[in-house]
C-alpha cells in the first residue's frame, strides 16, 4: 500500500487552480501500475508526439453537496474538466467512478450530466456508488446510465487492446457495512474473464474499493477475493476505484490496486475520526486533495502507465 | 399488514421536502405531552438510541444531524427512505407490533432497531 504525494506548485498555480477537481492519469508497466503526474504525462512527447491517454478517470464528483468541505462542487467539476479538455492528446473515454451525484437527486443527476456534456472526450463510462443509488426506488441512476448494463450495474467492453469490466458493489451491502458484488456478479465476471487470453490486459473497475482498507468503515467488498481469483492468471491487471476520496494503492502479484481522488472533497484516513465524512481543510489545501487519474497505454515497452493529478 | 402501515406514509411519489414537513405535523399530532421519546437521532455514524422501543401506533421521527447524508432502510422494506440530508427528517408510524431492524444504505454499518410492543 503507498499513498502518492501531491506534487509542489508554486503559489500562483495554486490560486489558478484552486477549485479544480480529481482524476488520475494511469501507465502500466510490466504489469505494474505506476503513478504520473498527469501535467509531465501531458507534455511528454514520444517519437509519435503527445501521449494519448488511454482514458482518464473520475470520481466522486458529489454534486449536490454543499457543505463547508467544498460549498463548489460544480466550480470543481467544471475546473476538472477544463484540465481535462487542455490535454494535447485527448483520452479514449472518460471512467466515472461513481458517486456523481450526492443525494441521488434528479435534479442533480441533470446537473452531473450536463457538466459531463462538456468533455471533448465523448465516451463515458460509469459505475455508481452508494450515493447514486440513496434515493428509495433506486430507479435514477439506472434511468441515466443504465442502458450500457441492461439495469444490471455490470458490463464490460474492449478499447485499445485492453479489457474493460464495470461492476457494481454498493447495492445488496452486508451487514457488516463492506460492499458486495453477489453470486450472480461474480458469475457473469467469471464467464465473461474466461475467453480472454492472460496476455490481454485488464482493467477492472467499481466504486468501493476490491480490497479492504479500513473494515470499520465499510472501506472494502466482501466477495471481492472471489472475483481477485479470476483476475490472477492474467499478466496485467487494473483495479480501480473511487469513494474514499483519496489514494491508496496496492501491489498484488500482476494485481495493482488503485483508488481514486475525488473533485468534491478528500476525506479523512481510516479511522482518525468517528466517521468517514467530509474533511475540512484551508481553502488553500483543498485543491491538493483533489484530482484526477488517467491511464496510458504504451508500446514501447508495452505497458500501461497511471497518473494522479492533483488540481494544484 | 402492509396496506394498514402504507396508509400511514407518505406516499412514495411525494418529493423529500413535502414528505419531512408533512411527517413532522403528522408526529406533533400523534404525540401525547407525557410520551416516551420517538425520535431517533443520527449522529456521528449512529442511530441514537440504537434501540427504541415505543408502544403500537407510534410515529417515530428520524433526523439526521451529521453533514453526511443518510437513509432509512429497514430489512422488511416497510421503511425505505430516500437519502435523508442534514437536519432532515423522516417519520413513519408503526402500527404492528414488531421488532424492525434497519440499517443506512449508505454506509450499512449504521445498524438499528424499533421494537414496537402490542397494545
Amino acid at each position: 500500500m503507498a499513498t502518492i504525494e501531491p506534487f509542489q506548485t508554486s503559489r500562483r498555480g495554486l490560486l489558478k487552480c484552486i477549485a479544480y477537481g480529481g482524476a488520475t492519469v494511469f501507465g502500466l508497466s510490466s504489469g505494474v501500475l505506476t503513478p504520473i503526474d498527469l501535467a509531465q504525462a501531458a507534455t511528454r512527447k514520444t517519437s509519435s508526439g503527445a501521449v494519448a491517454p488511454l482514458f482518464v478517470q473520475i470520481s466522486d464528483t458529489h454534486i449536490g453537496f454543499n457543505k463547508d468541505a467544498n460549498p463548489d462542487v460544480v466550480g470543481s467539476l467544471t475546473r476538472t474538466i477544463d484540465l481535462v479538455n487542455a490535454l494535447p492528446e485527448q483520452p479514449g473515454f472518460i471512467l466515472h467512478t461513481g458517486d456523481i451525484t450526492h443525494l441521488s437527486k434528479a435534479d442533480e443527476f441533470d446537473t452531473a450530466a450536463q457538466l459531463l456534456s462538456t468533455l471533448r472526450a465523448t465516451e463515458l463510462h460509469t459505475t455508481p456508488g452508494e450515493h447514486d443509488v440513496a434515493d428509495a426506488s433506486v430507479s435514477e441512476y439506472f434511468k441515466r446510465f443504465g442502458a450500457a448494463s441492461q439495469n444490471r450495474g455490470y458490463y464490460s467492453f474492449d478499447h485499445g487492446g485492453v479489457h474493460f469490466v464495470s461492476l457494481i458493489n454498493v447495492l445488496n451491502f452486508k451487514q457488516n457495512g463492506l460492499g458486495a458484488l453477489g453470486h450472480d456478479q461474480l458469475e457473469w465476471l467469471e464467464a465473461d474473464l474466461k475467453s480472454r487470453s492472460a496476455s490481454t490486459p485488464i482493467v477492472v473497475f467499481a466504486h468501493m474499493p476490491m480490497w479492504t482498507i479500513y473494515e470499520p468503515w465499510g472501506w472494502g467488498t466482501a466477495d471481492s477475493d472471489q472475483a481477485t481469483s479470476y483476475l490472477r492468471r492474467f499478466g496485467s491487471v487494473t483495479v480501480l476505484n473511487g469513494h474514499i476520496h483519496q489514494i491508496v494503492q496496492k501491489v498484488e502479484g500482476n494485481i495493482t490496486f488503485h483508488t481514486a481522488r475525488s473533485t468534491a472533497y478528500p476525506q479523512p484516513a481510516g479511522g482518525v475520526v468517528p466517521g468517514p465524512g467530509p474533511l475540512k481543510v484551508p481553502g488553500d489545501e483543498l485543491p491538493k486533495l483533489l484530482g484526477i487519474s488517467s491511464v496510458t497505454l504504451k508500446t514501447h515497452p508495452s505497458a500501461l502507465a497511471l497518473t494522479d493529478r492533483t488540481l494544484v | 399488514m402492509n396496506d394498514t402501515t402504507k396508509k400511514s406514509r407518505v406516499p412514495a411519489f411525494a418529493t423529500l421536502a413535502l414528505l419531512v414537513f408533512f411527517n413532522v405535523g403528522a408526529t406533533a399530532t400523534d404525540r401525547s405531552p407525557d410520551a416516551e421519546p420517538t425520535t431517533v437521532y443520527i449522529k456521528d455514524f449512529m442511530f441514537t438510541p440504537m434501540t427504541l422501543t415505543v408502544p403500537v401506533g407510534t410515529t417515530v421521527t428520524w433526523q439526521n444531524l451529521d453533514e453526511e447524508p443518510h437513509t432509512i432502510r429497514s430489512v422488511d422494506e416497510q421503511v425505505k427512505t430516500g437519502a435523508l440530508d442534514q437536519n432532515e427528517r423522516y417519520s413513519f408510524r408503526f402500527d404492528q407490533p414488531g421488532t424492525y431492524k434497519y440499517v443506512c444504505s449508505i454506509h450499512p454499518s449504521m445498524v438499528g432497531t424499533i421494537v414496537v410492543k402490542g397494545g
